[in-house]
């Protein structure tokens, strides 16, 4: 059974040009999906359109053959709930501590006011522990996230979002802000993620040669529309042209010097 | 980690301490605030009662009763006057003694004695200000122009100030490696990369200017609307006529405001 | 060629710039009927009387226990009137943020009202008060709270678009409901800012409270009122020395406050 499908899905900004047209795949359980585009291609809105941040114009998206398309607030907040996120530029809240902001994650599961007041059971601070230690960020269970470096917010970006519980990951650009080595860790967790919990997970690349080495299936998306949609090592240069158009040349350019460098 | 030991969620750290220290202090003076009011046997519940009536009154039928419309007018421009006036002048004397505050561009014992002084001359309000010359000057036009001089120069010496501390330390050094003497860094290099910021300071305090011309009308006779308005609200006790005056001086307020979101929007693109 | 006609150009207009504020001012000048000259000479006239007269004598400072109890009613008067309305001001701002309000008529009609509010001096509003509240600390309470009011609602607006939209976002996707989202990410975020814009509204209060006591006969400024009219000048410097004092304190004691807290 698919996990997820998109059929026919579609966003419009006012009057302006289609951002998505006619967006139709199937991703099943367990699979690690890259989504690949030049900039304004309509990456980060499809990725927002599976989780209703965005609310699409037409089409639907269905969790486990179950249509998403009309919701109530209620529905809405149990469905997100079951899809964690993670962010470009890890939208924490800089001024509390990193384990608030892991708790964070369980605010979809708890009535208003229990949310209001920040109320969490011992298991569920159990659970944040745990996922810290897992991610090696133990140590800094009670600094602000203001303190940190830009790899470990987004590890407790990653942490937030595995709290949840979520059957799938959406990851939007993760390591577009971070250095090399930062970026590695975090697509190794994600791989880890994706391997021993079984959570699938769908990520939002800049870099052509890390969704090669990362994912299982490559979608290339072009002003809206699905271009190519294959496993890695059947993708050619001619096919990555197609998706990035004329700036296809510096990425392979780009392709070389991170080789180089790692 | 066993199952039983408390998790500790929100940690305490000198930041939240003050923070909430601050706080609880905010509310509990707020509380005991409003035993210290001066009732003057005024019933509270009847004055919000009218309130309700009262601004009905003012801002659906203002009209005109002792002054014509363009006596309003002229008077309004008046008040604009005096704060364009007082913002000029204490932008000519701001600029010159800004230079002597900022750090990166006057030995450190001068900004020290003026940006002092700039904080004395601050911390009067205005209306003192007007007042204390009005006792040599007359109660007046005079008066009113160099008390709000004064207070505009303070606030501007310090804004500038801080504008030209906040520019780049290279551009300087790089001048003076080639030679350049103080007036020339100031006209080559300091003053043009902080021009905007000194034109946005300039054009905050105009706004501010002009709402103190109102109130410097009203309470140092400083004429313009604000004394139409003194009147209206002492004299003639006409509430309908202090509504056209709320008009008259909210349509100038906002439009200003505008100018200045426009300006600072157009600064950021 | 083209240099010098970039360098005539740039002359060209900041002369031309000079030229219109000199032209503006002397029209001004005209229409204002202020007396230039007699602006000049009054400053030396000012300097000569201050110094002669304009200082505390042993017989002003009997007077200073009255003095600092009308203080006292000030400065408490600027602290509850800018708490409670930038207590107001945060709820209003919340639905008027374009990250959290709920309705786009709502946030419209918001900053709106305080715009008005920011907009009529706090003098006007203690001339316009005067007819409900007479002359009571009522008056002087609410003008100060009405444009405390209008102005927190804008920089509260402004706060919280700049530093909880990444936040917002995240905490939406996990599925937390509305109340939760403010409770634990906008309003955790903000607080230092609010906190820091009440401790200026507070000395920008005292400096206001000041006039409008004047105006409706209430706290420092009425004794200041006072000593000035019955031409008492000992006893009103000393007033002046005493609002200084306290000004500078609060000042200081805030930026203590700001240093540790942002």
């Amino acid at each position: 059974m698919p996990l997820l499908h998109i059929a026919k899905l579609s966003k419009r900004y006012g009057t302006d040009k289609y951002a998505l047209d006619s967006i139709d795949f199937t991703v099943a359980t367990g699979e690690f999906v890259a989504i690949i585009g030049p900039s304004g291609a309509g990456k980060s809105t499809l990725l927002r359109c599976i989780n209703h941040m965005i609310p699409m114009t037409s089409g639907d998206v269905l969790i486990a053959d179950a249509s998403t398309k009309s919701m109530n607030a209620t529905q809405l907040r149990a469905h997100r709930t079951q899809i964690g996120m993670i962010f470009q530029h890890y939208n924490l809240v800089n001024r509390l501590s990193v384990i608030e902001n892991v708790l964070h994650g369980r605010l979809g599961y708890k009535s208003t006011a229990a949310g209001v007041m920040g109320w969490y059971s011992n298991a569920e601070k159990q659970q944040a522990v745990e996922i810290l230690q897992n991610l090696g960020l133990s140590d800094h269970m009670y600094k602000r996230c203001d303190q940190l470096s830009g790899g470990q917010k987004q590890r407790v970006g990653i942490a937030r979002a595995l709290i949840q519980n979520p059957k799938l990951l959406l990851c939007d650009e993760p390591i577009a802000s971070l250095d090399p080595s930062a970026a590695k860790i975090i697509m190794d967790t994600l791989k880890d993620i994706n391997q021993r919990l079984g959570i699938t997970i769908i990520v939002n690349l800049h870099q052509v040669d890390v969704a090669m080495r990362y994912a299982q299936r490559i979608i290339g998306i072009n002003s809206g529309k699905i271009v190519c949609d294959a496993a890695p090592h059947s993708l050619t240069p001619d096919i990555i042209h197609e998706v990035y158009g004329s700036e296809a040349g510096e990425l392979i350019l780009d392709f070389g010097e991170q080789h180089a460098h790692a | 980690m066993q199952a039983n030991t408390t998790i500790i969620v929100r940690p305490w750290n000198a930041a939240t301490v003050i923070l909430r220290t601050t706080i609880m202090s905010l509310i509990i003076i707020t509380g005991y605030a409003f035993t210290t009011f001066n009732t003057r046997d005024v019933d509270f519940w009847a004055g919000v009662d009218m309130l309700g009536s009262n601004f009905s009154a003012l801002l659906l039928t203002p009209y005109l009763k002792n002054i014509t419309f363009d006596v309003m007018i002229r008077n309004l421009f008046i008040t604009i006057g005096l704060g364009f006036l007082t913002t000029i002048f204490g932008a000519a004397i701001a600029l010159g003694l800004a230079l002597l505050a900022a750090q990166n561009l006057a030995p450190r014992w001068l900004t020290v004695i003026i940006k002092g002084l700039t904080a004395f001359v601050r911390a009067v309000p205005t209306v003192l200000w007007v007042l204390i010359f009005a006792v040599s000057a007359g109660l007046g036009s005079v008066a009113a122009v160099l008390g709000m001089t004064f207070h505009s120069a303070g606030y501007l010496i310090k804004a500038y100030a801080e504008s030209f501390e906040e520019i780049d330390n290279g551009t300087i050094e790089a001048l003076k490696a080639s030679g350049a003497n103080w007036w020339q860094i100031v006209f080559q290099a300091v003053l043009p990369s902080s021009a905007t910021a000194l034109l946005s300071w300039t054009f905050l305090r105009f706004e501010i200017n002009f709402s103190t011309a109102i109130a410097m009308g009203a309470a140092a006779g400083a004429g313009g609307i604000g004394y139409d308005m003194f009147m209206a609200s002492g004299f003639y006790l006409n509430l309908h006529e202090m509504g056209a005056f709320t008009y008259a001086v909210l349509a100038f307020a906002v439009v200003l405001e505008a100018g200045a979101t426009r300006y600072k929007a157009s600064l950021r693109k | 060629m083209h240099t010098l006609d970039f360098f005539t150009k740039k002359r060209l207009s900041f002369g031309l710039f000079v030229v219109v504020l000199l032209g503006l001012t002397y029209v001004t000048i005209i229409f204002t009927e202020y007396n230039v000259a007699k602006g000049f000479t009054s400053i030396p006239k000012a300097i000569r009387w201050a110094t002669t007269n304009f200082y505390p004598d042993a017989a002003s400072l009997k007077k200073l226990p009255s003095i600092l109890l009308k203080l006292r009613d000030t400065v408490m008067m600027s602290v509850a009137s800018a708490t409670i309305a930038s207590a107001c001001a945060f709820f209003v701002a919340i639905f008027g943020a374009q990250t959290t309000r709920i309705n786009v008529w709502f946030s419209v009609f918001a900053r709106g009202i305080a715009t008005i509010f920011r907009n009529i001096d706090v003098s006007a509003w203690a001339l316009i008060l005067l007819f409900s509240f007479g002359q009571s600390s009522f008056t002087g309470y609410f003008a100060l709270f009405f444009v405390t009011f209008g102005f927190m609602v804008r920089v509260l607006i402004e706060t919280i678009d700049e530093v909880s939209t990444d936040s917002v976002e995240a905490l939406r996707a996990t599925g937390a409901s509305y109340f939760a989202i403010i409770a634990q990410s906008v309003v955790p975020s903000c607080l230092p800012q609010l906190v820091s814009w009440v401790l200026f509204m507070i000395e920008t209060n005292i400096r206001s409270a000041t006039l409008v006591g004047i105006l409706t006969g209430t706290g420092i400024g009425y004794s200041f009122d006072i000593y000035y009219k019955s031409l008492n000048y000992h006893a009103a410097s000393l007033v002046i020395i005493v609002i200084v004092i306290s000004v500078l304190a609060i000042e200081a004691v805030s930026n203590w406050i700001r240093r540790a807290v942002l």
